[in-house]
């Protein structure tokens, strides 16, 4: 067999928010270099669109709604022994900090901020998630090394799961379990959701040129293979990390 | 709400420009302080007052606030 340090075989990923956008990106990818998916999203038609687009045999979609206790519960529960985690469920929320309100607050916070670390607790408190195993959450450039207009709500989740990932990689380290963040600069398939419909994409292209010095918007592989290396063994002496992937959008 | 309930409501969002200067028939995208702040408050404004979405193709769809007002009411 060539030489892959990246390789997946042998190893089960689950992945939340995996009927669209980024968590179906990284779906993808980790089936082709080897991974057995676990899939969840609330949608099961979706669901089942990126079960069709994985490769190789037996992963499983499991159809999960997020928004209550009882939906988390009942993934875990079903989920099988697992050696890798990508919570990439998840929601956006544009809006002016003089109009946050507390609904709109706690919607944001269970789905982005609860949600990915009851999953955490439970799987390791069921003993799903096996030794040695890779958390990989999917943070944002938002709340962590950027700011952006009509974010605030979003980057606060965003950071949350930031500082939750370093407290739990010192925690998990004792079993050789990694947890590390992915904070992705803008992807388009979330771009008209993030901007509440209030521009247009033509003006959120416009509004973001000459802001990335690679020269382009972030794609789902982007991140994918940034979790293909945090999942994977090469990744074996990194922990804690937040790692950016942005086009260099930080940097100006 | 009427008009000129609307026009200050609308002028409440702004914190630069001057309450005198919104008019209804103010083409509030010529403000130099509209921009996606103001934005997003005016959608937010509408959201609390009305229970009602105001959309980008919305905002594209008009220029005064008037027609704005008249916009939110017909939806």
């Amino acid at each position: 067999m060539a030489y892959n340090p990246f390789s997946l075989e042998g190893k089960t990923i689950l992945i939340t928010g995996a009927s669209s956008g980024i968590g179906r990106g990284i779906a993808v990818e980790c089936s082709k270099i080897g991974a057995k998916l676990v899939i969840s999203g609330r949608n099961e038609k979706r669901l089942q669109d990126t079960l069709s687009q994985l490769q190789g045999e037996g992963h499983l979609a499991l159809q999960a709604d997020l928004s209550t206790q009882e939906g988390v519960d009942a993934l875990v529960e079903q989920c099988p022994p697992i050696n890798g985690f990508v919570p990439c469920a998840g929601i956006p929320k544009m809006q002016s900090v003089k109009h946050i309100n507390r609904n709109d607050l706690e919607e944001i916070v269970w789905i982005n901020q609860e949600v990915p670390i009851l999953l955490t607790t439970e799987l390791l408190k069921k003993k799903k998630l096996q030794k040695k195993s890779s958390i990989v959450f999917i943070a944002s450039l938002s709340g962590i090394f950027v700011a952006n207009m009509g974010e605030s709500l979003y980057s606060t989740t965003k950071a949350a799961i930031s500082g939750f990932a370093k407290g739990a990689a010192l925690e998990l380290a004792a079993q050789g379990t990694r947890v590390n963040t992915i904070c992705p600069g803008l992807v388009p398939t979330s771009i008209l959701e993030m901007s509440n419909e209030v521009f247009s994409e033509e003006q959120l292209m416009e509004s973001t040129k000459g802001k990335y010095p690679l020269r382009r918007l972030g794609r789902p592989e982007d991140m994918a293979y940034a979790a293909i290396y945090l999942l994977s063994d090469a990744s074996d002496w990194v922990t804690g990390i937040n790692m950016k992937v942005d086009g260099g959008y930080s940097l100006l | 709400m009427t008009l000129d309930e609307f026009v200050a409501k609308f002028a409440e969002e702004f914190d630069e420009t001057p309450a005198e200067e919104f008019k209804a028939e103010t083409v509030f995208k010529d403000l130099d302080e509209w921009g996606s702040l103001t934005a997003l408050s005016i959608i937010s404004m509408v959201d609390e007052e009305y229970d009602k979405r105001v959309t980008g193709a919305d905002f594209r769809s008009v220029s005064t606030i008037e027609e704005l007002y008249n916009l939110v009411e017909s939806k």
